[in-house]
């Protein structure tokens, strides 16, 4: 890998005090999430030395949990203090950033009078009950203490219209969440739904660090977001059915199913289908990508994937010990008909045009290219695909 | 005069105080909760087996308590019993949870209080690897782009620490990133992810650890376990000398409770490896019982509807939203005033450290003892109740954990090998039932009461440690804990109030 990095540029990353092993590594695992093979890492490390001036990050925290900001502290390769340090300035972030109160809103001002950041953001936004989340100091002196602080609502629209781009990360800034979930108590939704910005989104619960970090990279090695799937998905992350990409999946196809947890068939690793796995309905890259530095992941560890990136999964999803309808068994319908038809009938009516995704079979494609008339190739892959 | 630190900075959750300041003292104070997400509402008339998850979401810091807590108030509703094996690997989640927590609220939350990165810079860099992290921060000053530090409280007169001590701390700052995801690692080994683990539905557990996964998290719980000891325990012991004044004030109503974390055999909440127990008015003789109907909670200063309020114990509680304005003398904010007997209580570390100490607990009377002797204080607890107390505990707890965790893990390699081990006993979802988990965030007590009608849930509440300690006022106009501990908190500039973001910070809200 060494070779197709310029000594130049490694010489310059030293300089930032990011050390050549730990640079090779981050060019490697950019390349490997974004599907792109080991002669790209030279114009990875191009793309990464030519940001000379780290590009500027918004993170607002709306409705939320935080835990997406803990997900995103998780990152390996590069780490949490790499991507504060070197590789981002994260100019405003309410969990990590040193000022509380007046000087920290007077750091998003400042931001907002500048534009063209990356603006993240984490939590839905309360529509119905606006005040349901304020967050800020109006004004000075006692008067700032007697007035609440803007509304997300306030914020998002100030906000993320200054961005040079808006990434969601996490399922409840890209569709609303867990507080939207019904009966919606505050009128919560995504920010693209909220206040009518295209957002990148990076549904999750919580986000995968490594989806917020590839999609950096792609943004600095491509100079444009990524293509995006009819829910506002980058296809290089959510272009293929979890199920698809399963480990599990010749215990599927065998019709080998654990039937009770913690059972010796878990330890076999057998399939989760009738525990309730929700990977048949759920698109995204988690058997590839893993969590924690690739300890394990939900299905790795014997629990059913619950369809966390996929929007309105609280009340599409549950029960989520029940298996799945509509799931032909295998034997039944046989293999390859099977996981397309799960994909594309399951989902139907939100998923729509995307059902087609990237990385189906050569044979898969052919089949479904005659069944589909008219669905263009350009919407079958992300890049590197 | 009133002064307002909003958004109050790296914390869980969105949080607003209010002081009144007089003298250089503050004088009043309003704690305000300025979320509302509506967990309780959202809950009724899911299917019970689901729950946890859902339940789980309220937190992502202390994710593995809620997702804990809730199987456990479920599991008491189903009338089943996790085996015993899979309460090992719950606790050692818990286990990795409250090391991660601490950590991660020690450096990164907390120390932008009391370390001044401007003065790490002119320090004399003692070894090669103090002087990479000092080159590291002047490039990263030259760049102009100071980012996260930005407008921190640097060259302030309150910042007190030698610019060596400084840049040490600024090192282990950048570590501590790295531990903390360690600590998330090996949870994840036993989880499949954090936050918000996967593997403990109610009645056991769905992973099968083998030999290997234990290996592989023991030797990830090591790295943090050293720092815990080797890294964090002397740091708090280098910076207290020079924040003794700490120790002078944030008394508060000095009622503690704990329901208890990290199961026992016996799965008495009385024989947790932290216990049970309410102290009150500061007396350290052993803690008294509790119960979860003790609980009350009231609305008089909250944005909920009457009826919510009145002492309500939350099996029979009631949520319903109502906005009507922010006004300090009615209603100013989201969090429900939890009360025991109508008393305000405080919760987390130091509470847990006093009720285990109160009983004469071998593990906690060593640590405690230890600190105070190390402080200068010996024989001398009472001096715990005060800001300096509440971080000190949370740092001594860190350091208990990780003894009792390596515990688990040799039961649990034992069990493993043995061949004999449980993980789940399948629960009956009952037509109609009640049930109650009280257990703990790292932040504090922590309970989750479910109702089933029809199979279905029909109730859904809970009381997290905020509700506690960050309580506005009740019926009576008592102050919540927070609130009354602020009383007294010295404020020498009013332009930057660094003292009173000390003092919320060592709640780790």
């Amino acid at each position: 890998m060494a070779d197709q990095v310029s000594s130049k540029i490694i010489a310059f990353f030293e300089e930032r005090g990011i050390s050549r092993r730990d640079f090779l590594k981050l060019c490697g695992a950019s390349a490997a999430a974004l599907g792109l093979s080991p002669l790209m890492h030279g114009p990875i490390a191009e793309a990464l030395a030519a940001a000379a001036r780290r590009p500027s990050l918004v993170w607002l925290d709306f409705q939320e949990c935080l835990g997406c900001t803990e997900s995103t502290v998780k990152a390996v390769n590069p780490g949490p203090a790499q991507l504060l340090l070197n590789i981002l300035s994260a100019d405003y972030w309410e969990a990590i950033m040193a000022p509380a109160g007046f000087p920290a809103t007077a750091d998003l001002q400042d931001q907002v009078k500048k534009g063209g950041y990356i603006c993240v953001v984490e939590g839905a936004i309360p529509t119905r009950i606006p005040q349901a989340m304020t967050g800020g100091t109006v004004g000075t002196g006692e008067a700032a203490a007697l007035r609440l602080g803007p509304t997300a609502l306030e914020t998002a629209n100030q906000v993320c219209k200054r961005a040079a781009a808006v990434v969601c990360a996490g399922t409840c800034s890209s569709y609303g969440g867990v507080q939207a979930a019904a009966p919606n108590p505050t009128g919560a939704k995504g920010v693209q739904a909220a206040i009518g910005v295209k957002t990148v989104n990076l549904p999750g619960c919580p986000v995968n660090p490594v989806w917020i970090v590839t999609t950096v990279v792609h943004n600095l090695l491509f100079k444009r977001l990524p293509t995006l799937d009819a829910h506002g998905r980058p296809k290089f992350i959510y272009g293929q059915l979890n199920h698809n990409l399963c480990p599990r999946r010749a215990h599927f196809d065998a019709g080998e199913f654990v039937e009770q947890f913690g059972t010796a068939a878990e330890a076999r690793h057998l399939c989760l289908y009738k525990m309730g796995c929700k990977g048949p309905a759920t698109y995204s890259n988690c058997p590839l990508v893993l969590w924690n530095d690739r300890q394990s992941w939900c299905i790795g560890a014997g629990a059913p994937c619950i369809g966390c990136t996929e929007p309105d999964f609280w009340d599409r999803m549950m029960p989520f010990y029940s298996r799945l309808e509509n799931v032909p068994v295998p034997g039944f319908l046989g293999v390859e008909v099977g996981a397309d038809r799960i994909g594309s009938t399951l989902f139907a009516a939100t998923v729509a045009g995307a059902a087609i995704h990237a990385g189906v079979t050569a044979v898969k494609r052919r089949r479904r290219s005659q069944e589909q008339e008219g669905q263009g190739k350009d919407r079958e892959g992300g890049e590197g695909q | 005069m009133k002064l307002v630190i909003d958004p109050v900075t790296r914390i869980e959750g969105h949080l607003r105080v209010v002081v009144e300041v007089a003298g250089g003292k503050v004088t009043d104070a309003w704690s305000l909760c300025t979320l509302f997400r509506g967990f309780e509402i959202f809950l009724q008339g899911r299917d019970p087996m689901s729950a946890w998850h859902m339940a789980h979401r309220v937190c992502g810091v202390c994710p593995t308590s809620h997702g804990n807590t809730s199987c456990m108030g479920l599991e008491d509703a189903f009338g089943v019993t996790a085996p015993w094996d899979a309460w090992l690997v719950r606790n050692l989640m818990e286990s990795a949870q409250i090391l991660h927590s601490h950590v991660l609220w020690f450096y990164t939350l907390n120390a932008f209080d009391y370390v001044d990165v401007t003065s790490a810079l002119k320090a004399k860099a003692t070894t090669p690897s103090l002087k990479a992290v000092q080159d590291k921060l002047k490039a990263f000053v030259a760049s102009g782009q100071l980012g996260f530090l930005k407008r921190g409280y640097w060259g302030s007169p309150l910042m007190k620490l030698p610019p060596e001590l400084n840049l040490e701390l600024a090192a282990h700052y950048l570590q501590a990133l790295e531990i903390q995801a360690k600590a998330a690692q090996f949870l994840a080994v036993f989880g499949g992810k954090f936050p918000y683990h996967m593997t403990t539905p109610p009645g056991g557990v769905t992973v099968v650890p083998t030999i290997e996964d234990i290996a592989n998290a023991e030797s990830l719980f090591r790295e943090v376990k050293d720092f815990v000891e080797g890294t964090m325990y002397p740091d708090l012991l280098a910076i207290a000398p020079y924040y003794l004044d700490l120790a002078g004030y944030g008394r508060g109503w000095a009622n503690f409770l704990a329901w208890g974390v990290l199961e026992d055999k016996s799965h008495d909440p009385y024989k947790r490896v932290l216990p049970r127990g309410a102290l009150y008015d500061g007396q350290l003789t052993p803690a008294q019982k509790v119960d979860p109907r003790q609980v009350g909670e009231w609305v008089n200063h909250s944005w909920y509807t009457p009826p919510c309020g009145n002492g309500r114990n939350p099996a029979d509680g009631l949520t319903v939203p109502d906005f009507t304005r922010y006004e300090l003398d009615h209603h100013y904010s989201w969090i429900k005033a939890a009360r025991i007997d109508g008393k305000p209580m405080e919760v987390g570390p130091l509470a847990r450290m006093l009720i285990a100490y109160s009983y004469g607990d071998p593990r906690a009377k060593k640590l405690v003892d230890g600190a105070l002797k190390a402080l200068g204080h010996p024989g001398q607890p009472q001096i715990l109740l005060s800001n300096l107390g509440r971080i000190a505990a949370r740092i001594l707890e860190a350091v208990l954990v990780a003894q009792v965790t390596e515990e688990f893990f040799t039961e649990l390699t034992d069990r493993v090998a043995s061949g004999k081990a449980e993980w789940y006993t399948p629960p009956k979802i009952p037509q109609s039932a009640a049930g109650v988990g009280a257990w703990e965030a790292p932040r504090g007590a922590l309970a989750h009461w479910n109702h089933i009608e029809d199979g279905k849930l029909s109730l859904y509440q809970f009381v997290p440690a905020s509700n506690w300690n960050f309580a506005p006022r009740d019926e009576k106009g008592v102050r919540g804990p927070v609130e009354e501990v602020l009383i007294g908190t010295p404020v020498a500039n009013p332009e930057q109030p660094l003292e009173v973001l000390r003092v919320l910070h060592t709640f780790d809200p």
